[in-house]
């Protein structure tokens, strides 16, 4: 092994509160990847610039996606790290992880890697960072008789991800760590094997909270949601009262539809105007919850800004009962794909996609019928492209 | 070679063999939960059943001693059961509440804050940055670390008035979709690619090129006899899509990449609709290794929302209610042509009325 590098720059942010991944990084520094990572990384922090060349096609047999290659631009200066390839290894449903497999993770990854991971990348899989080329497959072998297997990269189904639902959360209206694996299981070779015009992302949120960002960042999001009314256990709202709560201005005051009325005594809901935001419900958790006709809204079409500007998904089903085995969801999946895939351009998303070619004429090739939860509003501009059927007096 | 069968497409293992009993007996039959104190929290199933969990704060890049030491805690007060977060922080999930303590004082000790829950600022959601990727426009670990050393006090109280949700990307990929968060961090470069045009021909496929700028600004060209590609520079916003499609457009940039911030995003329902985040400074440079001017920055907004907005109000909320305005002058954030959208459908953020706060 080389000689330890020197870390002046890194070793600033080793002190403070909050944990160091420098720290972290030093927990390996006797591997030799690991240190010369460092070195490169010193040399960052003193140059301002990354060091890493632009990708590189590796991967494992079989497979598309799931490996991103990397290598270094300093390869003489640091050649342990010359190669230093991510793993992207699809999560177990919510991050749950009993103590056994976390170390038969790290074990692996002992044996053939640098012993860095992210717990968890942004799309949420296990990153497992820095393999040389001839590891891939000894990796992967190993994974798999543990029983992991490889997550999405490139133009395919990205690694699907949700919020920990039904196992510890009162408010999640479906399951959403079981339609997350049943969705992934179906979908191994889209997931596996890049044949989209670009990426696509699902994710699977409880409730209306969001807390996978589902509206952000999927193309796809399952958002749950209830049809009736909320529940309120009124003696539990004036023990929140007496607890200090002030339900007329932290409650019905911030309601978004001022559906709430307090009178002392009795929280009055005009359930027919709630719009399920959840506010109330996350003030008052013991007294105020989500009822009983429970399901999900799916939206569509969220992404960053590449290429042509950030979305935030928009309404496409607003309500449908989440139960196995998602047939119907499955067939409109199909749909959205086969006529993306068809008309898509290469790395355009499933929303911009959407924008170019009309939300109406993609409601109308994929065979949904359009309606105005779809939207904030209609159309405010004349530039209506009509069909025959208007002009021959079909519509009102 | 073994002999033993090749497996593919197995997927992930499934998620019951890592659920603790209490989660398989009450799965999907939670009650409701309270907040203990901050970092702790009690959910209470419908049967009576409690579930514990102490939720501690990570770096993301986590080493596998580290994993093995989260594994030891595991077992020795939670039968060996764990999960993270969307967030990268680490929850412990107890049945006995005589192991709370214990579990936070050996946390506590490791380095790892335990924290991040209700009306408080939880854990950054970052990239890779300098660490590991060709497009950082900055780093991004580093930054993180920066920003919540300064933060810290934030995640361990709960003294907010409400939620605070912060993340970081570092290039516009925003491979950590930034663009809804409370204040986004925002690695950018500020100079169009340059063109190596010995390279383009052997790397890169020219009509790929052209097609992948959203402003048109690249166009085919012949440099020196040789097919290749030219930028439009005052077309080019430095997005750096050609980089991605082509290895030969090198956008990075030590003298002129930096960092943005952006604030006001959200994606709870809760309210307000889901909104982005808007940009609040435009441009400040990279100052490793502790990014002082943009820890400055963040610490400030910060402190500004936490004086100024109402209860439960998010940092969008708040603005929206004062009014964009009365942002600017309170931040002392210099209001400049940059603020302005210039992109496609970039009249929907001018202000259509003459409803205006003239102070």
């Amino acid at each position: 092994m080389s000689e330890k590098r020197a870390t002046p720059l890194l070793d600033e942010l080793e002190k403070g509160p909050w944990p160091s991944f420098v720290k972290e990084l030093k927990k390996s520094a006797d591997t030799p990847a690991v240190n010369d990572l460092l070195g490169q990384l010193e040399r960052s922090y003193e140059e301002k610039i990354g060091h890493w060349k632009h990708g590189g096609l590796v991967g494992v047999m079989g497979y598309g996606g799931g490996v991103i290659g990397r290598y270094s631009d300093l390869q003489a200066e640091f050649p342990e790290c010359a190669e230093f390839h991510t793993l992207r290894i699809n999560q177990p449903a919510g991050w749950f992880y009993t103590s056994d497999a976390l170390r038969t993770i790290a074990d692996i990854w002992e044996r053939h890697g640098s012993g860095l991971t992210n717990m968890h990348g942004s799309t949420g899989d296990i990153i497992l960072l820095g393999a040389k080329t001839q590891a891939l497959e000894p990796i992967f072998a190993e994974l798999t008789a543990a029983g992991f297997d490889l997550g999405g990269s490139g133009s395919d189904m990205r690694t699907p991800s949700c919020c920990v639902g039904q196992a510890r959360c009162e408010w999640a209206c479906y399951d959403t760590m079981g339609a997350c694996y049943d969705f992934t299981q179906t979908y191994q070779d889209e997931l596996h094997r890049p044949a989209f015009p670009y990426k696509y992302k699902l994710k699977f949120a409880g409730c209306p909270n969001d807390c996978v960002a589902s509206v952000a960042r999927s193309d796809m999001a399952f958002i749950g949601t209830w049809r009736d009314d909320i529940k309120v256990d009124n003696e539990g709202v004036r023990a929140a009262a007496a607890g200090g709560v002030d339900i007329q201005k932290e409650i019905c005051d911030m309601c978004p539809t001022r559906c709430m009325a307090w009178d002392g005594s009795t929280l009055a809901i005009d359930n027919s105007n709630c719009v399920k935001c959840m506010h109330c419900i996350n003030v008052l958790p013991k007294a105020v919850k989500p009822g009983d006709d429970r399901g999900a809204a799916i939206l569509i079409g969220a992404k960053a800004p590449i290429v042509g500007g950030a979305l935030l998904s928009s309404v496409f089903v607003p309500f449908i009962k989440m139960e196995p085995p998602y047939e119907d969801l499955k067939e409109l999946i199909s749909r959205i794909w086969d006529l993306w895939a068809e008309h898509g351009k290469n790395r355009e998303r499933v929303g911009e996609f959407i924008q170019r070619i009309g939300l109406g004429n993609f409601l109308e090739q994929i065979g949904l019928d359009p309606v105005p939860e779809m939207i904030s509003a209609p159309r405010s501009n004349p530039y209506i492209f009509f069909g025959d059927e208007v002009s021959e007096g079909g519509q009102a | 070679m073994s002999a033993t069968k090749r497996l593919t497409d197995i997927g992930p293992p499934h998620y019951e063999k890592f659920l603790p009993p209490v989660v398989k007996k009450n799965y999907g039959q939670w009650d409701h939960h309270e907040i203990l104190k901050q970092g702790v929290m009690v959910h209470v199933a419908k049967s009576g059943d409690k579930i514990f969990t102490v939720r501690a704060a990570t770096p993301r890049l986590l080493n596998i001693a580290t994993l093995r030491d989260f594994a030891t805690l595991a077992d020795t007060y939670c039968g060996g059961h764990l999960r993270f977060t969307s967030r990268n922080n680490v929850e412990f999930l107890l049945t006995d509440p005589a192991n709370i303590e214990p579990l936070i004082a050996d946390l506590t000790k490791s380095g790892y804050p335990v924290g991040g829950l209700g009306n408080a600022i939880s854990n950054i959601v970052h990239t890779q940055g300098w660490v590991h990727c060709h497009s950082a426009a900055t780093d991004a670990s580093g930054v993180v670390k920066s920003i919540m050393d300064e933060l810290y006090p934030h995640f361990v109280d709960m003294k907010l008035p409400g939620k605070l949700r912060i993340a970081f990307a570092c290039c516009l990929n925003m491979c950590g979709a930034v663009h809804c968060s409370d204040i986004a961090v925002l690695g950018v470069h500020t100079r169009a690619p340059k063109i190596d045009h010995t390279s383009v021909p052997k790397m890169c496929e020219i009509p790929s090129v052209v097609a992948s700028c959203p402003t048109g600004a690249v166009r085919p060209a012949s440099v020196g006899g040789a097919q290749s590609v030219e930028i439009i520079e005052e077309q080019c916003m430095y997005c750096g899509n050609c980089f991605t499609v082509c290895p030969a457009m090198k956008i990075n940039n030590a003298k002129t990449d930096g960092i943005s911030i952006w604030v006001g995003g959200k994606v709870s329902n809760a309210r307000s609709e889901p909104k982005f985040s808007k940009l609040a400074v435009p441009f400040l440079p990279n100052n490793p290794p502790r990014w002082p001017e943009v820890v400055g920055w963040v610490k400030k907004l910060v402190e500004l929302y936490a004086e100024n907005a109402r209860k439960h109000e998010r940092m969008g909320e708040w603005i929206e209610r004062i009014g964009w305005p009365r942002f600017f002058q309170l931040s002392g954030i210099p209001f400049s042509k940059y603020h302005i959208d210039d992109f496609k459908h970039a009249g929907e953020t001018f202000k259509r009325s003459v409803q205006i706060r003239q102070v």
